[in-house]
């Protein structure tokens, strides 16, 4: 279900226009006009080193840009108010010997509250629990985050990210580190928070979990090479204009199938 | 008991006592951040620089404390400002900055002899010498310390576990940044007389990092920390007038030992 504007026409969520950002004398972004619709579930995918982390960062607003202009709901980004934008970070960017519970993990969404004391209320007790409860993390509550496994991770993470029920979620690579079955499990859930009308953005490397889970997927290196529905947009031209190498694509039954076309050389037989 | 209660008929162990008891709370807590924000040399170096500006305070006429509280804010300030690009490394700011005030302030010394013993105590501690005005200081930077640690407890644990997370659901991560390095820089002035310059970022890492062996939980290594650091730092001050040693030297050579037994302590615990 997308969401509208009063006159039923879909408004971006994101948009940029003609924004230039990089690193030092490096541009990764240039001149990169996007719009994603309010209300999309939506897979941004490309090689490494093609610029998807540095153009979510630049959504979130911790990147700088050189020039252009970047909206979120029809604000500029450094306007948007704590809590609307809700964001999920690699793990593997985690320092996961840090000593924290999952349920203070989950408590440090609840900062732009305002509610300043160190202990919880009985509210955000309640409020943490219903959630750990939903995402399935609620038998962990008081485990160190470091003896949790990888899906446990990713669902506590996504529960700090909810605890403001954000109007747009970003997620970074949400599908790396974690098992096929919590991969499955994942993509899932976000797809039911989009079907109640949250916004939702990803980056991933996995084009199969993309083309059987995600609507909506934009082929990203250095600027967006093509957008839209998985069915339409996973061809070898786009493919191979975006990864730069052979890609085959297998149709099966209504199903897609990304791989490499040529296989490793191990010398065996 | 007598032990106890015989060194507390004197007013310099009364004194030292509290003044040891209450930086052992406030670098206890601080000590958690320092160690989980990965600052732990930023303590050692900090001290330099406040010596440094100690010397430089007393060769312009002005107190110990307001030297080195100046110049201390203002390294502060600088490694932030060489950090901040991200080019130049916090160690490695920490190593240039408080380096060259230290010894801009050795300079110094050598060139004013009256202010040879000062420098000493401020070297190695004088914690029998505390006074009123120095037992006001560290009480008012010891409350100052809890009221802020308190209510800044969500920010500074999102900031430190997280800081671009923290950021983007509204934590302002350079005024935490700030206000936890100004702390830093008052607690380690204000222990400046009763550790010294040399010893005294032992005791805001070692209690934290003894609280780390016995918790996984952020909260629970905070309190231990505070009580081990108060603890420590009160049976240090024991044992240096039992054993008549310098009491910097046994409060932290005491809180290296409770580190070294925690340590033995985790694999049971684990276990």
């Amino acid at each position: 279900m997308q969401e509208t504007s009063p006159f039923d026409v879909p408004y971006p969520a994101i948009s940029l226009a003609n924004v230039t950002a990089g690193y030092e004398r490096l541009d990764v972004l240039n001149d990169l006009s996007l719009a994603i619709d309010a209300g999309q579930l939506a897979g941004i995918v490309g090689p490494t080193a093609s610029g998807k982390s540095t153009l979510l960062r630049v959504i979130l607003g911790l990147h700088p840009f050189i020039s252009g202009q970047v909206h979120v709901f029809n604000e500029r980004a450094s306007n948007i108010k704590a809590g609307t934008i809700g964001y999920v970070p690699q793990l593997n960017s985690v320092d996961w010997t840090f000593p924290v519970t999952v349920e203070e993990v989950i408590m440090m969404g609840l900062n732009a509250h305002g509610r300043i004391v160190p202990w919880l209320s009985k509210n955000e007790r309640a409020i943490i629990r219903t959630l750990a409860n939903r995402l399935g993390v609620e038998d962990c509550l008081k485990h160190s985050i470091n003896d949790t496994s990888g899906g446990q991770r990713q669902r506590a993470f996504l529960a700090r990210a909810l605890i403001h029920n954000p109007r747009l979620l970003i997620l970074d690579e949400p599908t790396s580190g974690v098992d096929i079955k919590t991969q499955h499990e994942i993509l899932h859930l976000l797809n039911d928070l989009n079907r109640a009308g949250m916004t939702i953005v990803l980056t991933t490397h996995d084009l199969n979990a993309v083309a059987s889970h995600l609507p909506w997927v934009i082929c990203f290196n250095r600027g967006v090479v093509a957008q839209g529905r998985p069915a339409d947009i996973f061809t070898n031209e786009i493919m191979t204009e975006t990864y730069g190498g052979d890609i085959v694509i297998i149709k099966h039954q209504g199903h897609l199938l990304i791989a490499n076309s040529t296989p490793l050389n191990t010398g065996r037989h | 008991m007598e032990f106890l209660l015989e060194p507390l008929e004197y007013e310099f162990f009364r004194n030292a006592l509290i003044a040891a008891f209450v930086t052992g709370i406030s670098n206890g807590l601080i000590g958690v951040y320092v160690v989980l924000r990965g600052m732990s040399y930023v303590g050692h170096g900090l001290a330099h620089a406040a010596i440094g500006g100690a010397v430089i305070g007393a060769a312009l006429n002005l107190n110990f404390y307001a030297g080195a509280c100046a110049v201390g804010v203002l390294a502060t300030l600088t490694i932030n400002l060489i950090t901040k690009n991200n080019k130049i490394k916090l160690d490695a700011a920490i190593g240039i900055v408080t380096t060259a005030i230290f010894a801009f302030g050795v300079a110094m010394v050598s060139t004013m002899k009256n202010f040879r013993q000062n420098f000493e105590t401020a070297l190695f501690g004088n914690i029998l010498g505390i006074n009123d005005a120095d037992l006001m200081l560290i009480g008012v930077v010891g409350l100052i310390t809890l009221v802020v640690m308190f209510y800044s407890y969500r920010s500074l644990l999102f900031s430190t576990f997280d800081p671009e997370a923290a950021q983007i659901f509204g934590v302002k991560q350079k005024s935490v940044q700030l206000v936890f390095s100004l702390l830093l820089t008052f607690s380690i002035i204000a222990s400046l007389n009763v550790i010294g310059v040399t010893l005294v970022a032992a005791t805001l890492i070692a209690p934290a990092m003894t609280a780390r062996m016995l918790t996984d939980s952020f909260g629970a290594m905070l309190l231990y920390s505070t009580i081990i650091g108060a603890t420590s730092n009160v049976i240090g001050m024991y044992l240096s007038y039992i054993f008549n040693v310098a009491s910097g030297t046994t409060i932290v050579l005491f809180s290296a030992l409770v580190f070294v037994v925690s340590m033995m302590i985790k694999p049971l615990r684990n276990h």
